[in-house]
């Protein structure tokens, strides 16, 4: 580049920045829409500068003539979706869980409403839709070891659960005496005729049907479903009879527990679970 | 030496090929003359089917508007049928009808829809109509754009300006009668209660007409309009279009009084009335090209002049390229554009056709719950839970009753559809039902399974749909 002292091209406007003899910068203005555009994004920053918080300050913002926040229309929005619960959430307070269960329209909304309470409390143990896990009791189903009624459902929620059943390995029944009595659980309903049922004191907790009973949380050892349900059922009947549940004399026994939600959630929300769990299907 | 000649010659004649080709670039206002003929009634004619635009949302029907595309509460309503979101598939056909219409008819005949129906060429004859009756004709318009700012000025473009924001308003208020009830909604304009989506849409189609129709015009085929581009490359040299019969117009002259018609002269007695009739400012006789939206009013120029100078009518008419260069014509079956479209346009016919016959009343669709599949229950029952969705497309709310029809599925118990539902009309209902068949009785992992909802209403028409979902049992 060289300035040249003699411009070549005088009449056209360039700026005097002339290369390779003829290659030369034109001072020539960009077109009207462009800067017009560009006066007007300038416009627009003024007022969204004016409108809306936009410069950080030492320790704190220019918070902007309508004092708009993100977080302040977060609340509002949430403001919002409460305002719409309020006449179902109001009713419900009123209501006892099983009044609520016989209202087509509530029952409904705690339905819809419902799930996001049990996906963050309930469904990292017993599944999604109460479809159960290794350990943990299918929701769906109508075997409830503590009872399918609405209220014993809501006591379970509020209070919690933990079963009880001394090992019985050891002392009490020799290997081989567990192997007839587990195959005897593991053809269903075939229990209550085991001699062993009656004589080493089983009855006691499981009944004389060999249904368990709702007052204990024994279960039912007549029908398919398994508390402890694992790919190799028999050997997990035989694992429970011999080192029982939440026994503290055996170190391996299982130790299940269904932990209390009275601190954890409202009794509003309590209500709700169990009409929740309760319309999976399984409900008594 | 010799081969300089050559060169320069070349460049010659391109550069009077050049001029021959003007393009429109918009930097000269076209101002069309205005001609009476038989493509400018038939113009006319074309041109007020937008008048359904305008009138077409006060039709009633059964107490209700005819057409009624209510969007917020996400239902179409045309004459007796009802759109819902569900039904959307059909659009896609009914605008493949349409796509592949405009391919056919552009195919055979041209961009009809460009000269004769769109909108931008309607709106655009309207207001230059308006401009012709108020300013005068294209003369006298040219020169009063050149006059300074006079009085006499002022008055005639408020004149015009007010006219075309008129035409405006009313567009703008025409389209959103369509979605929304169109008596309420001047209710609503004249009480100034209308909601800002009401304000906002009028506002943008008044200042978008008032722009694209009145100062825009002709430049928006040539440079905003994809559909002018996708038109033109369907045309082919089979394509019976708006043409100039080059054979016979060659080689132009113009006639001098008491000078006799030199032997080579054609026809083409170079007026230029094709070109000040245009109202895109094209000349015909340089060939088919982009600007041309194939409107037919250079036929209706020439033809008039061809008349007085004691000619044949016809030096512009509709004829293919391979009709004017003496080509044999291939009749319509022969082309496979023909077959190719006609197929095409058939399928959607079709599915428009089934989509509108298969049309029920009460719609079922059954969800199959997903977790869990199934649930073993105490009685050794497997049990499956499903959602029930019960589209209500009638007026009013109906019972209906739920049931289970046609399974090899043994000892079957259905809970939950005790009692008949109520489906919302206009609406989903969902309804929850539990099936129940003992574990013995599965003959697969998945079983067919198909749900029936009936419904009667008081005058006695009975309403029915089913649906056909799956039993899922464990692994067998």
């Amino acid at each position: 580049m060289s300035e040249h002292e003699h411009n070549p091209f005088p009449e056209e406007g360039n700026t005097g920045h002339i290369w390779d003899d003829n290659l030369r910068e034109l001072a020539n203005p960009a077109p009207n829409w462009w800067m017009m555009a560009f006066y007007a994004s300038i416009a627009f920053v003024i007022g969204y500068g004016l409108i809306y918080p936009m410069i950080p300050l030492s320790d704190s913002y220019t918070k902007g003539l309508t004092g708009w926040t993100a977080i302040g229309e977060y609340k509002a929005s949430i403001v919002e979706v409460e305002a719409v619960r309020k006449p179902f959430e109001d009713k419900i307070a009123k209501m006892s869980a099983r009044e609520i269960l016989a209202d087509a329209e509530l029952s409904a909304y705690v339905e819809a409403s419902g799930k996001v309470i049990f996906g963050d409390n309930c469904a990292a143990c017993h599944g999604t839709g109460g479809a159960g896990n290794p350990d943990f009791p299918v929701l769906a189903d109508d075997d409830w070891l503590y009872g399918g009624s609405i209220e014993q459902i809501q006591a379970t929620i509020t209070n919690g659960r933990q079963g009880m059943m001394p090992k019985m390995g050891g002392q009490q029944l020799t290997d081989a005496e567990i192997d007839k009595l587990a195959n005897a659980i593991y053809n269903n309903g075939t229990v209550t005729k085991e001699p062993l049922y009656t004589s080493k004191g089983c009855m006691g907790c499981h009944g004389p049907d060999g249904k368990g009973m709702v007052a204990l949380g024994s279960a039912n050892l007549t029908d398919g479903i398994w508390r402890f349900s694992e790919p190799d059922q028999l050997a997990s009947i035989k694992y429970t009879i011999k080192h029982g549940v939440n026994d503290a004399s055996d170190p391996e026994t299982r130790k299940p527990k269904m932990p209390a939600f009275k601190d954890k959630l409202s009794e509003q929300d309590i209500k709700k679970m169990a009409v929740y769990v309760y319309k999976f299907g399984g409900g008594k | 030496m010799a081969e300089k000649n050559i060169q320069e010659q070349t460049i010659e004649e391109l550069y009077a090929e050049a001029n021959e080709h003007k393009i429109n670039v918009g930097d000269i206002k076209i101002h069309a003359k205005r001609m009476k003929g038989k493509f400018r009634s038939i113009k006319w004619l074309t041109n007020s089917i937008w008048l359904i635009l305008f009138f077409g949302p006060y039709l009633r029907w059964n107490g209700h508007q005819a057409v009624l595309l209510d969007i917020p509460n996400r239902q179409f309503h045309i004459f007796n049928i009802t759109l819902l979101p569900q039904d959307l598939w059909m659009l896609s056909f009914v605008l493949l009808f349409f796509a592949i219409l405009l391919a056919v008819v552009t195919a055979l005949a041209g961009r009809v829809w460009c000269g004769f129906f769109c909108f931008q060429t309607v709106w655009t004859d309207v207001f230059t109509w308006i401009e012709d009756k108020i300013e005068g004709g294209p003369a006298k318009r040219r020169k009063l754009d050149k006059t300074p700012w006079d009085m006499k000025k002022i008055t005639m473009r408020a004149k015009k300006y007010l006219l075309w924001l008129l035409i405006s308003v009313f567009t703008g208020i025409s389209f959103v009668a369509w979605f929304t009830d169109s008596f309420q909604l001047w209710k609503d304009l004249i009480t100034l209660q209308a909601s800002s989506t009401v304000w906002i849409t009028i506002l943008m189609f008044t200042v978008g007409t008032f722009y694209l129709a009145g100062f825009l015009r002709e430049q928006t085929c040539f440079w905003l309009c994809p559909y002018a581009r996708i038109q033109a490359v369907m045309i082919d040299d089979t394509s019976i279009i708006p043409s100039y019969d080059v054979p016979r117009g060659e080689k132009r002259g113009r006639l001098v009084k008491g000078k006799p018609v030199s032997e080579d002269q054609g026809d083409c007695v170079d007026c230029n009335q094709c070109v000040a009739v245009c109202p895109t400012g094209v000349d015909i006789r340089g060939g088919q090209q982009e600007g041309c939206i194939m409107c037919g009013l250079c036929l209706d120029a020439c033809d008039v002049v061809m008349d007085k100078i004691g000619k044949p009518k016809g030096l512009i008419k509709y004829a293919s390229w391979d009709g004017i260069r003496g080509k044999e014509e291939k009749p319509l079956f022969k082309r496979p554009r023909v077959w190719l479209y006609t197929t095409i346009m058939t399928i959607a016919l079709a599915g428009i056709i089934y989509g509108l016959s298969g049309m029920e009343s009460i719609e079922l669709k059954v969800i199959h719950s997903r977790q869990p599949l199934f649930v073993l229950q105490s009685d050794g029952t497997i049990q499956n839970r499903y959602t029930l969705k019960v589209l209500n497309k009638l007026p009013a709310d109906m019972d209906v009753k739920v049931s289970v029809k046609q399974h090899d599925l043994k000892g079957l118990i259905i809970s939950g559809a005790e009692k008949p539902v109520k489906a919302n009309h206009g609406t989903v209902t969902p309804v929850t039902i539990f099936v129940k068949v003992p574990k013995k009785n599965l003959t697969a992992q998945s079983v067919p399974i198909t749900f029936v909802v009936d419904g009667k209403e008081e005058t006695g028409q009975v309403y029915h749909s089913e649906r056909e979902s799956v039993f899922i049992g464990p692994k067998r």
